[in-house]
This record gives structure tokens, sequence and C-alpha cells, in this order.
């Protein structure tokens, strides 16, 4: 156990425990035999303010039991589990250890059901009722706290129900997603671009690729530096899934619409995280949670291909 | 030496009456943040998407006001009046109870502000910035040279069981607030933690939990030693039970923290310890409900007609409720279940709004009349009817919120066959909806109780006159 530096520390703690709760019954002991002087009115002969007396009654002796019972019952709890310094408790319990037996357990019980659709195609998965079941689950406990209940997202959170995908929508790649997370950054770019200018004209060449309202004389300007943006976003700007990086072409704005935004996003850069699920999902939970988000697009999969 | 304040023959009442009148105006306004943070947790339309009316700004500033300002200025108007009387001598250091009343009141207001401007410690119930801290540790050891000064200069020669309470609860509260707030300064208004990690997190609930023990247990504990045997016109129970509670009270609480971080990253062996002294906690809790309960024997028939002592006995009986639910929660298999849900929010404001709450109330309406010179409350029909507004408000709160919070907890564990959670998050938000619309309403029944206890406190003081009470000669003791 590391909580400890030196076993000193250990016996220093457990006997201070062990002192402590002894001292509790001792007390106890020592004033219900204690005598105190005590008049003959029954109380202790002692006047305050006029009129403020003490009795001297026993200590009720169901209160004395209740005490008692609770010093034993902790004497035998620090017996039974880990509260004494080192001592694991002659039970063998750890929270650890309750939280991996009952992971354990719990794998083991829906096993069987999750091989079924281990070895599922995600189409036939898709059809699979009682998997989309698990999936919705899934998704509501685990995702739709930034993706939203029904998947469209919000600014920053991308829209799992369109077929605009960042690192790619096929059913294997979503599954990475969700494994080891994804991190998507595009580094501070206007010292590439050129001039503030420079960067205006840029942005409104970007809105131009998508056919959003933009100056075409400033978009005409900016086509010349968008090399700089190029490397990741493609010569036509239709991003690269490899990358992470987005299709400019489409009109889906993720960190905002319009020159603002987008000169914003070209002078200080972006970085948006998605966290790995690995850690808090099974893998077989992770194959069905990506069917389930690949088929949220299954309506207009087809068409858009 | 001759101290000043033992030539004098009146006691210091002015500072009592000042910390009293606040008491009720704190009270007030500290449950009226609360009643609109339970209606924006209803309702989130609320914020109105102003940055300094939002739920997180308010909160803290909730329970710093009920806590510290309404809580506060009852245990100071309290230890000060009961310390006097008990110790027939008029209050040590003049000008320094003076500097505590303004100190105080300095600090609440500077509460006021910083937090709704969302400066923050990030510590619960330690949320305020370094500067106010160091303005807080000045009031308090003021607090302690006054309190301690008094005790010192006593003309009785044995210390009021009162006057224990209050001695442990300003010592305590001084150390909590050193150690949890130590932090370094990166500005005015920021600072980092002089701790790291789950350490930080241990001090945090260290703090936290003797915050409930030594601030809203021990020093209320005080005000209920002196205005239920005097409102009841018995003695106290007994010497001894006194004795046993208080020291396995004030060593017990000190363990309890741990019981805060249980499944976290706590080491297994302090969250054990912090549990098993929580459950011990339970016998000494009781001593001073038992003691105080039973105070009454022989003079059962005045909670008939006294209204007062209604609000001293029955705060007593939510304290003993919460001291019991309190080592209750802190068994880590009911923790399991009522962590972070309602019900802990519900074991909160059983204590605190039945217990805390309901003393303060019940000492003021004592206190208040004869700070002025009067017999009685303005209208003892207006304590009457407070008494049962805050009573139903109470059990209206409590409930919803005990089954708000087991209705939570058993959400959040459910799982399906196939091992997905049965419900998402959300749905146990929607559920939990009517629970607090019920909340709201018991809340706005409390804070309409207090609304008519300032209404009262008004006509009182202004029907009478801040009165001057000569000390009476000491009784020598056998």
């Amino acid at each position: 156990m590391s909580d400890f530096t030196s076993n000193f520390w250990s016996v220093y703690v457990a006997a201070i425990t062990l002192i402590g709760i002894i001292a509790c019954l001792l007390l106890l002991w020592f004033s219900g035999k204690a005598k105190a002087m005590t008049a003959n009115d029954n109380t202790t002969g002692h006047v305050w303010d006029g009129d403020l007396r003490e009795m001297n009654n026993p200590l009720p002796r169901w209160w004395v039991w209740l005490f008692i019972i609770t010093v034993v019952f902790g004497l035998l709890y620090l017996v039974l589990y880990p509260g004494l310094g080192t001592s694991a408790g002659k039970l063998g319990w750890s929270q650890q250890g309750q939280y991996e037996a009952e992971m354990a357990k719990g794998e083991k019980e829906v096993a069987p059901l999750y091989a079924k659709f281990t070895a599922m195609s995600p189409e036939d998965m898709a059809k699979d009722a009682q998997a989309m079941g698990i999936g919705e689950r899934l998704y509501l406990n685990n995702c739709s706290q930034c993706h939203g209940s029904d998947g469209r997202g919000s600014k920053g959170f991308p829209n799992l129900a369109d077929n605009d995908w960042l690192w790619g929508g096929a059913h294997d790649k979503i599954k990475e997603t969700l494994v080891q997370g994804r991190m998507g950054n595009m580094p501070p770019m206007a010292a590439a671009v050129g001039t503030p200018d420079d960067v205006k004209n840029v942005a409104h060449y970007v809105l131009s690729l998508s056919n959003s309202p933009h100056d075409s004389l400033r978009a005409s300007l900016g086509k010349a530096k968008f090399g700089a943006c190029a490397a990741c976003h493609g010569m036509d700007g239709k991003g690269n899934t490899a990358l992470g990086a987005p299709n400019l072409s489409d009109d889906i704005w993720l960190h905002g619409w319009g020159e603002n935004a987008i000169v914003s996003i070209i002078n200080n850069g972006k970085v948006n995280q998605m966290p790995a699920q690995a850690d808090k999902l099974s893998e077989a939970q992770i194959h069905v949670l990506a069917t389930y988000v690949w088929n949220l697009s299954g309506s207009t999969r087809v068409a858009a291909r | 030496m001759i101290f000043p304040n033992t030539q004098a023959t009146t006691y210091n009442d002015t500072v009592v009456r000042q910390f009293a009148i606040m008491t009720v105006v704190w009270g007030v306004v500290g449950m009226l943040v609360g009643v609109i943070i339970a209606a924006q947790l209803t309702w989130p339309e609320l914020n109105f998407g102003i940055s300094w009316l939002s739920y997180g700004r308010l909160r803290p500033l909730h329970t710093n006001a009920v806590i510290f300002a309404f809580g506060g200025c009852g245990l100071f108007a309290a230890a000060y009046y009961v310390v006097q009387r008990t110790c027939q001598v008029r209050l040590f250091g003049e000008k320094l109870a003076a500097f505590t009343f303004w100190g105080w009141q300095v600090v609440i207001l500077l509460a006021a502000i910083s937090l709704p401007l969302g400066y923050t410690q990030g510590k619960e119930y330690a949320e305020l910035e370094w500067p106010i801290d160091i303005l807080i540790t000045l009031v308090w050891v003021s607090f302690a040279i006054v309190f301690f000064g008094t005790v010192g200069t006593r003309k009785v020669r044995h210390i009021y069981v009162a006057n224990w309470f209050f001695g442990a609860f300003i010592i305590a509260v001084a150390l909590l607030h050193l150690v949890n707030s130590a932090a370094i300064p990166s500005g005015w208004f920021t600072s980092y933690s002089a701790y790291a990690g789950v350490q930080d997190a241990m001090v945090q609930w260290w703090y936290g939990h003797n915050a409930v023990g030594f601030f809203l247990t021990a020093g209320f504990l005080g005000m209920m030693y002196y205005f239920i045997p005097k409102q009841a016109e018995r003695p106290v129970y007994s010497y001894r039970l006194s004795i046993v509670h208080f020291w396995a009270l004030i060593f017990t609480y000190m363990w309890a923290g741990p019981h805060h971080l249980h499944y976290t990253a706590l080491p297994d062996w302090t969250q054990s310890v912090g549990m098993v002294f929580s459950l011990i906690l339970l016998a000494p809790s009781w001593g001073g409900m038992i003691n105080g309960i039973m105070t009454l024997s022989g003079a059962w028939h005045k909670l008939r007609d006294d209204p007062i002592l209604r609000f001293l006995i029955v705060s007593l009986s939510f304290y003993g409720m919460s001291t019991f639910e309190g080592p209750m929660m802190s068994i880590k298999t009911v923790n399991a279940l009522s962590h972070y849900t309602d019900w802990t929010v519900g074991h909160v404001h059983s204590g605190a709004l039945g217990w805390v709450g309901l003393v303060t109330m019940g000492s003021m309406y004592y206190l208040i009349p004869r700070l002025f010179g009067q017999k009685q409350m303005y209208s003892m029909k207006a304590v009457e009817v407070h008494f049962w507004t805050a009573t139903i408000g109470i059990v209206i709160y409590i409930a919803a919120m005990w089954i708000a919070g087991v209705m939570q907890g058993l959400m959040w564990r459910a799982v399906n066959p196939d091992g997905t959670l049965t419900y998402t998050f959300v749905e146990s938000v929607k559920a939990t909806f009517p629970f607090y619309v019920l909340r709201l309403l018991g809340g706005l029944l409390y804070l309409g109780g207090m609304c008519l206890m300032l209404w009262n406190v008004i006509k009182t003081a202004t029907a009478g006159r801040a009165s001057t009470v000569t000390i009476p000669a000491a009784v020598a003791h056998a």
C-alpha cells in the first residue's frame, strides 16, 4: 500500500484510531462511575444567572448501550475491513476489488448476448431491434451529453446524423474514433497566409467554396493564398479524413459560419477533442455503439453516395 | 490586575442587540436566496442568462448567508448574552466586541458582493477569497479574546455547560478556518489551495464536516443549554451526561470527514475510519438531545401553550433525527445509494432548517423582548403562526428531498439485463421535477415564517427601547 511512506505512519494511524475509540469507552466508564457532588435536591448545587441549575441524573441506560454497541461495531468493522493503517482487514475487501468483481460479473452475464452481435455485420446489426436498443441506451448515457439526444450535435460538437464525417464514416472508422478518441488540431495559420487582409481574403475564398454569400473580389484574391490551407484541406477544400481536416465546401460549419468565425479560426487555430471511450466501454459495447452511430445517418447514406 | 469589565455594574447588551437584529435580517436574506435557487432548479430559465444571478453563484451566497450570516450572528448574539449572564460579569474588551460586530457585517457584505461576481476559492462553505479570509480570522480571534476574556474574569466559580460548547465552537472554527483556507494568493481575488489532489479533498471535508460539527452543532448546543432551561424554568437534566457527550462529541466529530469521500480516490482505510467514527458519533450527538428534552420532565405541559419552548424542543427533535440519519448515511452501502442525490440535500436541511433554524428562532424570541425591555414579543400569536409555517415547511421540504433522493439513487443504479443503464441522467432530472416544486413550496413556507418574525421583531423593538441590565451580585457557592 502506497498510502504510507513508512511503516511508522501505518502503526501511528492504527494506534491513534484504536486509542481514540477506547478513550470513548473509558470516558463513558468513568463518567458513569464518578460521583459528582450532589445537593439534597438532586442538583449539583451550582447556580448561574439566578435560576440556572443542573440535576445530576445518571446516564440513561439505553443510551449507554447504544454508545457501547456503536463502539463494538466500529472495532469489529476495523478488524474485518481495511482501516487500521496498512491492515487489509480479515475479509480482504477493497473498493477497487469490489469494482472489479462487479464489473467482471456483469461482463460475464452479458458476454453471450454481445457475442451474437460481434459476429454480425453492421448492416445486419442495424436491422436487429435488440442491438439498436442497446446501442441507443449506450449512446444516450455516454454520447448524448455532447452530441445531443438526437445525434445532431451542436456548435463544436459534430452532427452524427448527417453524412459529413471529420474522421470517416465507415463503421470501422467510427469504431476507431470511439476506441482511441480524436484530437482535431488546426494550428494558427495567420502567419502562413500573410497579412490580415490576406486572411480576410482567404476567408471569403473559403466561403465561396460552398457557394455561401461572399465578396467575390476578395475570394479571387484569397484563392492564391489558399495554398497554405491546402496541405490539410486539399486544393479543392474537400478536406481529408485521415487528418480530421473538415470539408470546407459542404456548407457545414462546426465552429461557426461567416467571415468573422473563419478569420478567427485562421488566426487562432482550433483544438477540439473527442475523448477516448476504450476505458469506459468494452470492445463489444463499442462495436454495437459504433453501429448505432453509423446507422444514425443510415436513411440518407445511400442517397449521398 | 484589575480588568475594567469586572468593575462594570451593567451588562454589555449593545452588541448582543446588534447581532440579534442582524440574525433576523440575514435570516430573511439568506432564506430568500435559498428560495430563489430552489426555483432556479425547478425552472432553469430563472437564471435569466445573467451571470451573477446564475445558480452556481447564488448557491454559495445562500449557504454563506444562512450559515455564517444568519447562524453566525445568532451564535455571536447568544454567546455574548449567555457568557455574560452565566459568568455574571460584563463582556471583556468593549471595543473588541464592537469590532466583531462591524467586522462580521463587512465580511457578510463582501461575501454578498464577491460571490455573485464569481470570486471563489471553490471550496464548499469556504468559498470566500483570501483577503476576506484574513478579515474573518481577525474577527474570530477578537471573538475568542472577548469570549475567553469574559470567562476568565467571571464572578461565578463554575463554568456553565453552555460556555463549554461556545468555547469549543470558537477554538475549533478558528483551527478549521486557518487550515482549510490556507492558500497561495495569485492576485487580490484569486488564490490556489495549499493542498493538492485527494489531500485537498480530505482537508476540505475535514473542514466541511467539522463546520457542521462545531459551527452548526456545538455552537447551537451552547444556545440550547441556556435557553431551554431558562424558558422551561427547569434545571438541566444531567450534569454527568453533559460531560460525557461534550467530550465525546468534540473528539469524535474531528474524525468523521472522510464519509464525504466514500468510493473516491481517498484510500480505503481513511474511508473506513471516517465511517466508524461517524457511527460512534450517534450516541454523543443524542446525548445533547436527551439532555435538552429531558430538561422538560415535570414541565411537559408547558409545550402546550408556550410556542417559544415548542421551537426549542422541536428543534431538538430534528437534531435527533438528522444526527441519526447522518451516521446511517455514512455507512458505505447506504452512502452508495444516497451520495450525490437530493437525499443529502434533504439531510442537510433537516439539520439546517429543523435544528439550527428553529433553535435560533426560539432563542431570539426569548432574547429580543428582553433586549428591548419588553416582557414578550409584540405578537405571541405571530410566534405561534411562525412555528407552524416553519414546521410544515420543513416537513414538506425534507420529505420531498428524501423521496427524490432515493428515487434518483435507484434510477442511477438500475441496470438492464444487457448491461446498459436503464435510465439516462436527464430522465432522473425529469422525474425529480415535482419534488423540486414541493421543495420550493416548503422553502416558501419557511421564508414566510421568517418574514413574519422580522415584522414581529421590528414591532417589538420599536415598541420598547434598548434596556440596560444591572449585573446581580454573584451567588456564593457552597
